[in-house]
């Protein structure tokens, strides 16, 4: 099963024309995921690497016999264009890899994406890479490196940083344990399939027994992980590491914004909502792996 | 700064039909003395910084005559806001108050939307507020391209107990405020307190809005010369980081000062952080071996190597640290030797003369470790890297045993540009110029610079490196600016190639402060 993208995903690339969208389509066919068209508005008709390339994407849409995904690398201005055109046509999840999109556009797009009932991760994503099965983004830079990384198996992964989501998945894959999918959600503060959201995937997945994650101080994702194991609606073991205990400094934290998300964004408060819900948080990162070793276990 | 100031802010919403006092800027005491005489004696005088509690630290003076106010703007003018200094003041004609709210536009990442936060008790902090009188606060979730429906604001102030004509002003300035939200992008604008005077007018008495740093760009209606989120004014070498981030869309530089000065032996170290999380995670490290940082720093999103060397130049810029430390998450998607190349020409020119430990984990990270500890050996101080197998502790304890070990080698001239060049090939780069001396690469054996120039752009003809692409594409970006032609040119080659790189106001900086 794995979550987001498997093998059938059927997958569009929006601004393939491009120097960065060109690479990353290779590489994301190289891992085996099925990219079926491209998109730039005014190349249509061309090919890049033998991938169709089409004016717009309702018409990738219709051509290629239809799409389950889109992953856009355009550059930040044109971010929110390009994905409400991929919302339009009514494509279940787009991927926002590109970092600086201004957070109205990201409000624009939550909006139109929530009244379509589609999904959109990121922006500011490495995207999501199910081992095996095929990778939306670019979680891992190269096909054979992600070969080698990451191993198949049944622990989840998601964090708000990308490195982490590719070194939390080397770290246990290097220990023995293998991986459903890995997700990285996007470093922004508002993002389209936040870690609640993907925990709730990763629960409904008959494949992943355990999750792992990678939190960080500010905002409020790890808190909801908590409420929801303290509400039964997660179920699965949830492990997890909260990076941030001695920096503060460099992140955004917004005193109102704090009192919307209830005082929470800190390191202590992070670590003893996941603890009281049930989660196993270890104190340092290299512990991860045995602790999700041992739940595997038990 | 992403953050506008008060008086900014204030202008914002006189723009968009919200009252506000009277009030002039003044930078000294004459100023601030002549403007209250303008405004009619009784004055607030302010200071222009974003601090919590500028009344607690007297940056905030009440004053009944013009004198009055230039001494409160002396005193004011001569104190420090969290360690930086206060150089404007905002002098404001005194308001009669009949009560104080609390409104605020923020965003919530929860429900993905903007949100009007309203509380009855304005004046204090709203964190506390909430916490000590939950009763009084109220919010409404935004629809963020219709804004605030008029009536959905009256209801809002209803349900915190506040009726009549005070309700319809209040919500009519709430309106206005979304509106300023909406249009200037902005992360939080509040306006505490937004009081309501004895005339029957909603009137804003202060004002703090911080816009999306990322849509800085299309506002430059704002004067924001630097979109940082930065807690202080910006400091020079932070402006200076700006400059070579503002334009370069090519991965993303990030550079944040945390103190300003430093001395050898206080145990603080430049940081070189990679992703947020590696950073986060390596400046952790670092605080378990006894480390304070001199500044955060990250370089991340697939930067060029000439990114890479511009922010390694500026980390450099700050004398007294004892040490340079770089880390990103250990399994970088992206390849590592571009950091590699971008950091050996930064610690050649500089060059380095304290230790390095440098974790580069990640695609082509062997290649990256050979480049950075095989090209720096000539330099005479240690610098390390590891790859994604050595935990970033065991890279700060590895630094921490250098820095102990360590004795400053005798110091050394920078080493930069090329010196005399006799027979110049030059062409330009996405932000800077290359040049091969023929003269010198006619002799050369290896001609390294055609095989490691990673995009493939140099070709030899008659035995010397020429671009295979034209001088505009190589201009446009077909050359990544890898820098390889030097890096690699100078330890396998024969030092026929470099890449000038300018870091706009580095140098002046550097000279004031008797840098090399
Ligand atoms: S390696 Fe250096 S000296 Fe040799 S040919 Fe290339 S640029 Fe010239
Ligand atoms: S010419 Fe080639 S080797 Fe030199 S900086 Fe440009 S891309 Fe790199």
């Amino acid at each position: 099963m794995a979550i987001l993208v498997d093998e059938r995903t059927r997958v569009l690339v929006q601004g393939i024309t491009g120097r960065e969208g060109r690479a990353r389509a290779r590489l994301m066919r190289e891992y085996g995921t099925k990219v079926v068209a491209g998109c730039t508005p005014g190349r249509g008709g061309e090919s890049v690497d033998g991938t169709p390339v089409y004016d717009t994407v309702l018409e990738a849409v219709e051509a290629s016999g239809g799409i389950d995904a889109s992953v856009i690398f355009v550059p930040a201005p044109l971010v929110k264009d390009a994905a409400l055109e991929s919302i339009a046509a009514g494509i279940a999840l787009t991927v926002l890899v590109g970092d600086r999109v201004p957070v109205w556009d990201v409000l624009e797009i939550a909006r139109a994406a929530e009244r379509a009932g589609v999904d959109f991760l990121g922006p500011n994503t490495l995207g999501v890479l199910s081992v095996g099965r095929g990778v939306l983004g670019m979680i891992g830079g190269r096909a054979e490196s992600a070969r080698s990384w990451f191993k198949p198996g049944g622990v989840g992964v998601a964090s708000r940083s990308g490195g982490m989501t590719s070194s939390t998945g080397y770290y246990l894959s290097r220990a023995g344990i293998g991986l459903s999918t890995l997700v990285h959600v996007g470093g922004d503060g508002i993002v389209g399939l936040p870690l609640p959201v993907v925990v709730r995937r990763f629960e409904a997945d008959s494949e992943t027994r355990c999750i792992a994650i990678f939190g960080e101080i500010g905002g409020s994702q790890e808190e909801r992980i908590a409420e929801m194991m303290a509400s039964g609606e997660v179920t699965k073991p949830v492990v997890a590491f909260i990076g941030g205990r001695a920096a503060t400094q460099g992140v955004r934290f917004s005193h109102a914004g704090a009192i919307v998300e209830g005082g929470r964004g800190t390191h202590a408060g992070k670590v003893a909502a996941l603890r009281e819900a049930g989660a196993t948080v270890v104190d340092a990162f290299d512990e991860l792996p045995g602790a999700v070793a041992k739940v595997l276990e038990g | 700064m992403a953050r506008l100031t008060e008086f900014q802010g204030k202008q914002l919403l006189r723009g968009a039909g919200v009252a506000v006092p009277r009030g002039e800027l003044a930078r000294s005491a004459a100023e601030a003395a002549a403007a209250a005489g303008r405004l009619g004696a009784c004055v607030v005088v302010k200071a222009q910084a974003w601090t919590t509690s500028r009344k607690a630290q007297g940056l905030v003076r009440f004053a009944d005559s013009a004198v009055g106010a230039g001494d409160a703007a002396a005193a004011i003018l001569a104190a420090r806001a969290d360690g930086f200094a206060v150089t404007e003041v905002l002098v404001e004609e005194r308001v009669a108050i009949a009560t104080e709210r609390y409104a605020g536009i923020i965003l919530d990442d929860r429900r993905r939307r903007p949100v009007l936060l309203v509380s009855a008790r304005g004046g204090s902090g709203i964190e506390e507020t909430a916490r000590e009188h939950p009763e009084s606060v109220a919010e409404l979730p935004l629809d963020a391209v219709e804004g605030l429906p008029r009536h959905a604001a009256r209801e809002l102030w209803r349900r915190v107990g506040v009726h009549g004509e005070e309700q319809r002003n209040l919500a009519e300035a709430c309106v206005r405020l979304a509106a300023v939200a909406r249009a200037v992008e902005a992360r939080a604008a509040e306006v505490n307190p937004l009081v309501f005077t004895g005339d029957g007018r909603a009137v804003a008495l202060d004002c703090r809005i911080t816009v999306d740093d990322a849509a800085v760009f299309r506002h430059p209606e704002l004067g924001i010369d630097v979109a940082r989120e930065l807690g202080h004014p910006p400091t020079l070498l932070e402006r200076i980081a700006w400059e070579v981030e503002k334009d370069d869309y090519r991965g993303t530089f990030y550079f944040l000062q945390m103190r300003d000065a430093v001395e050898r032996g206080q145990r603080v170290v430049a940081f070189h952080g990679a992703g947020g999380g590696g950073s986060m995670m390596g400046m952790d490290a670092l605080a378990r071996h006894g480390f304070a940082v001199a500044n955060f720093c990250d370089t991340s999103g697939n930067p060029p190597a000439s990114k890479v060397y511009r922010a390694a130049r500026i980390l450099l810029s700050q004398p007294g640290v004892d040490g340079y430390f770089g880390t990103g998450s250990g399994v970088a998607s992206q390849e590592q030797f571009h950091s590699a190349r971008g950091l050996v020409k930064a610690f050649l020119e500089e060059p380095l003369a304290v230790p390095a430990v440098v974790r580069l984990g990640g695609n082509g990270e062997e290649k990256a470790i050979e480049i950075l500890t095989g090209y720096t050996k000539a330099l005479g101080v240690p610098v390390e890297c590891y790859g994604k197998d050595t935990p970033v502790d065991a890279c700060a304890a590895r630094l921490a045993a250098l820095v102990a070990a360590f004795t400053p080698p005798p110091p050394r001239p920078p080493r930069r540009g090329p010196g005399p060049v006799e027979r110049p090939y030059t062409f330009s780069t996405p932000t800077g110029e290359i040049t091969y001396d023929h003269a010198v690469c006619a002799r050369c054996q290896s001609k390294a610079c055609v095989a490691a120039c990673v995009p493939q752009i140099l070709a030899l003809s008659d035995g010397v490196p020429v671009l295979k692409v034209t001088r505009e594409d190589a201009a446009r970006g077909r050359c990544t600016e890898c820098l390889a032609c030097e890096v690699d040119c100078a330890a396998l080659g024969s030092e026929g190639g470099h890449v000038a790189l300018e870091i706009a106001g580095l140098d002046e900086y550097r000279r004031a402060r008797g840098l090399g």
